[in-house]
């Protein structure tokens, strides 16, 4: 018999959380200026307190929310459809690809076409392929075929990637690129938020229309296509709503992984079990931690500030390995 | 009144694993699908239900084209249980019965008490209401089946095909499976059962389907179908009647297999 909280109690819970943690954000200063710094700065200067806020923690803010929260939705999407509970869109290569395809607009130097719009279309376009090639190689085999084809991706992007360093013309844009891979919220304007918004939303909205079709998975593809569930159509929703909000996510925060596998893992027995509801929980559930994940980089001095996707690597990875011990029987099954 | 596939042909790779093979299943009937393993059976039903690609053949029901309906309408019309009993993640019985309401409701609206009488009416027929709370995952394969079971009978489908619902169970629960799905065809519903248990399919099914090699061998009651020659010929057995004087069809249990199995050149 398994116990969990109302649905209605967690939702509200979690997005109280996340509001929370936004406000803790907005009010908490890079290392040196420490907490609630703006607190003081209010009182004494309120003009130069309110453009920070709107020009430096605003921003950051709202990418670490909305990144987290498009991670935590696309891992739960795909670990519901894949029926894989290791499926994420760091881990099985989306999210290199995505970068993949930003590196190369980065390092020919197209970053400014489209009024902006190129690196996230192509990282949008990279997302794509790769869920598309994933489906080809993954979708009648194992666990184990999902994660080969995986690493196998995300080997051949880094390999790209490092190429596209090696050749790099000059240091500045080398250490350009590196940074960017680590993934990051510091130092976005508002106009990083306005490119990748409507991306984000128009990928959320199409994975969402898949939620009561993930439940009936749970059955297996020709059980649930004998009640009545379009697969390809939701191979389809779910191929583009991922390749849109993670490609948009990763064109302006970079390479921040691992958030999408941690917390539908750890939110799945609070929903009960539910692939459908593990969706706004999972969503509200990443938008918290990753916005913890970024004040608590502003709180630990230790040399240079940490980038947050080296943090969610630093927590993530281990957390990956110990879930392949879990799930070690069912692999080699 | 009745669900009828005409002609069907499947092929896979260049192989033609069903050639023009057809069936009816009216309300009230309980139908069995016998054959040796590789005939065809299950490819036959997925293809009749529009789970497959067909390379020829039809499916109607009532007489129309019914691979032409919506898939939701389909759906409502005939419940599938395949044969895969695998359940991800650890969703309890009464969650996972409430799939079977998925092709009447939106999605999104919910369940209503419509959608709850009927998860409760298909529990209760398969005798696994003490088990509504408890995660699938936990269960013993009888049980399991029988959830599994419900999740089909909660569609509350005109027809039922089922797909070996009681391979790798115990005798207690494949008799207690087969009264199921025997107590639903006396309450009306067309059920078709593919299963490899002559004995429970001559003593439970009205008729008798017979399939090999892609093909219909024959069809009608189980006394006409499972004779001497027919076993020997599509199964390569002889079987143990102990009714035989009487022609006690329901007395039959495989014995001895013949020198080499029929269908390997």
């Amino acid at each position: 018999m398994t116990k969990h909280p109302p649905f209605a109690v967690l939702i509200i819970a979690l997005a109280l959380l996340v509001a929370a943690l936004a406000f803790a954000s907005m009010i908490t200063g890079p290392q040196g200026a420490g907490a609630f710094d703006l607190i003081g700065l209010l009182g004494a200067d309120p003009d130069t307190a309110w453009l920070i806020m709107r020009e430096v923690r605003l921003p950051r803010t709202a990418l670490a929310v909305l990144e987290g929260a498009t991670l935590g939705l696309a891992g739960a999407t795909l670990q519901g459809f894949l029926r894989n509970p290791l499926a994420d869109p760091g881990v099985i290569g989306v999210s290199s690809s995505a970068s993949l395809f930003a590196v190369i607009v980065f390092y020919a130097g197209l970053g400014q076409y489209l009024g902006g719009l190129a690196l996230p279309l192509a990282a949008i376009a990279g997302a794509m392929l790769c869920v598309l090639v994933l489906k080809m190689l993954a979708g009648r085999g194992g666990v184990l075929t999902l994660i080969l084809a995986g690493v196998a991706i995300s080997s051949i992007s880094g390999a790209i990637m490092q190429l596209a360093l090696n050749l790099s013309p000059n240091p500045f844009a080398t250490q350009e690129i590196l940074f960017w891979l680590m993934g990051s919220v510091t130092d976005r304007s508002l106009d990083h938020v306005w490119l990748a918004t409507p991306f984000m939303l128009a990928g959320w909205a199409l994975l969402a229309t898949t939620a009561p079709s993930l439940d009936v998975m749970s059955l297996g593809e020709e059980a649930a296509a004998s009640l009545g569930v379009n697969i390809p159509r939701t191979t389809t929703l779910i191929a583009l709503g991922v390749a849109l909000s993670v490609g948009a996510g990763a064109a302006v925060t970079g390479g921040i992984g691992f958030v999408g596998l941690v917390v539908p893992h750890l939110l799945r027995p609070l929903v009960g079990h539910k692939p459908s509801r593990l969706l706004p929980a999972s969503a509200l559930a990443g938008a918290a931690l990753l916005t913890a994940a970024d004040i608590f980089i502003r709180l630990v001095a230790i040399g240079p500030e940490l980038k947050l996707g080296v943090v969610t690597a630093l927590i993530g990875a281990p957390f990956f390995l110990w879930l392949v011990f879990k799930a070690r029987a069912e692999l080699e099954a | 009144m009745t669900l009828e596939a005409r002609g069907i042909s499947v092929r896979l790779s260049d192989r033609e694993i069903v050639s023009g093979a057809g069936l009816e299943l009216r309300p009230g009937e309980l139908v069995g699908l016998i054959g040796p393993n590789g005939a065809g059976k299950s490819t036959l039903l997925r293809a009749m239900l529009g789970l497959i690609e067909r390379a020829a053949g039809e499916t109607l029901l009532d007489g129309d084209d019914f691979l032409a309906r919506p898939a939701r309408e389909r759906a409502r019309r005939v419940a599938f249980l395949p044969q895969d009993r695998k359940v991800e993640w650890r969703l309890s019985s009464h969650d996972i019965v409430m799939l079977g309401r998925y092709p009447h409701h939106s999605g999104f609206g919910g369940a209503g008490a419509e959608d709850r009488r009927a998860v409760d009416r298909a529990l209760e027929a398969v005798d696994a209401g003490h088990l509504r709370d408890r995660p699938v995952a936990v269960l013993s394969g009888g049980e399991r089946t029988r959830v599994l079971l419900a999740r089909a009978l909660a569609v509350e489908s005109a027809y039922q095909l089922t797909d070996e619902p009681i391979a790798a169970l115990d005798p207690y629960h494949q008799l207690h499976v087969m009264e199921i799905l025997r107590d639903l065809a006396d309450r009306g519903a067309g059920v078709l059962v593919v299963m490899h248990d002559l004995a429970l399919a001559a003593r439970f099914a009205d008729r008798l389907i017979l399939m090999n090699d892609g093909k219909i061998v024959c069809a009608g009651p189980p006394a006409d179908v499972l004779t001497a020659e027919r076993l020997a010929e599509v199964y390569g057995i002889r079987a143990a009647r102990s009714g035989a004087s009487m022609g006690d069809i329901t007395e039959l249990a495989p014995w001895t297999r013949m020198e080499a199995p029929p269908n390997e050149e």
